[in-house]
């Protein structure tokens, strides 16, 4: 019940966040200096927050997608089979992010 | 669109005809079955779209450029660009069909819901082809 709400919830940012990521692309196609401003903004503490709230709202909106998926085939209706799907999508959004950002430092160098 | 027959006239139609193409978005199943197929083509495109993002931390407009720029690259970003803006488009209409009830209110939440909706998917596109042509 709770989780239907968050899945729109993330959908909602995920909506806006796209406009991140264009600006991104824009700014790679335009110049250095656009694309400048876009890693100086990223790399601030705002913009890591922000870019940490996206991927985390991505992989949960991702996992409480396929959970959708599973219903809309029929399967998973079982009491625990509903609990199973609603905490994997919660634990596996949270567990897939930090993973994600762990790799990005570690290939990145923190930028 | 059907022309309403009178109350208890005869009608040659059948019940689902009768119905077809008028529930809520009056567009029958077709955004339903578009919000699916494009939530399946992320969920296969995430991965190497992750991988794409991750290779362009750390890198320079020109390091980042370049990579932009090759073919398997531009075309998986393409992909997940049109899913994406496809599926943001039908998930935020349906938000605003539950939550809004006022009929011009809702008209103009979902015109521009279509304008925010493509602008965001042709400027995408529009820099990714722009990588991908070296100008």
């Amino acid at each position: 019940m709770l989780l239907s709400i968050v899945h729109r919830a993330t959908g909602m940012a995920l909506y806006f966040g796209t406009l991140l990521l264009a600006w991104w692309l824009i700014a790679a196609a335009s110049g250095p200096g656009a694309y400048a401003n876009v890693q100086a903004f990223t790399g601030s503490f705002i913009g890591r927050l922000i870019v940490f709230g996206y991927t985390w709202a991505l992989m949960h909106h991702l996992l409480s997608g396929i959970r959708h998926f599973v219903w809309d085939l029929g399967y998973g209706f079982k009491a625990n089979e509903r609990e199973a799907l609603t905490w994997g999508a919660l634990l596996g959004g949270i567990s897939l992010t930090v993973l994600v950002w762990i790799a990005a430092y570690a290939l990145g160098g923190g930028r | 669109m059907s022309t309403q027959n009178a109350p208890g006239a005869p009608s040659m139609r059948t019940p689902l005809g009768r119905v077809r193409n008028l529930g809520a978005s009056h567009s029958g199943t077709t955004d339903f079955w578009r919000q699916r197929l494009t939530a399946v083509a992320m969920t296969l495109l995430i991965v190497p779209v992750l991988v794409v993002v991750l290779m362009l931390l750390g890198r320079n407009q020109a390091g980042a450029a370049q990579i932009l720029g090759s073919l398997p690259i531009a075309v998986i970003l393409l992909l997940f660009i049109i899913a994406s803006t496809w599926h943001m488009k039908i998930g935020m209409q349906v938000v605003i069909e539950d939550y809004v009830h006022n009929e011009k209110l809702k008209l103009a939440a979902v015109m521009a819901n279509n304008f925010f909706s493509f602008a965001v998917a042709i400027a995408s596109i529009y820099a990714i082809l722009k990588l991908s042509s070296g100008v």
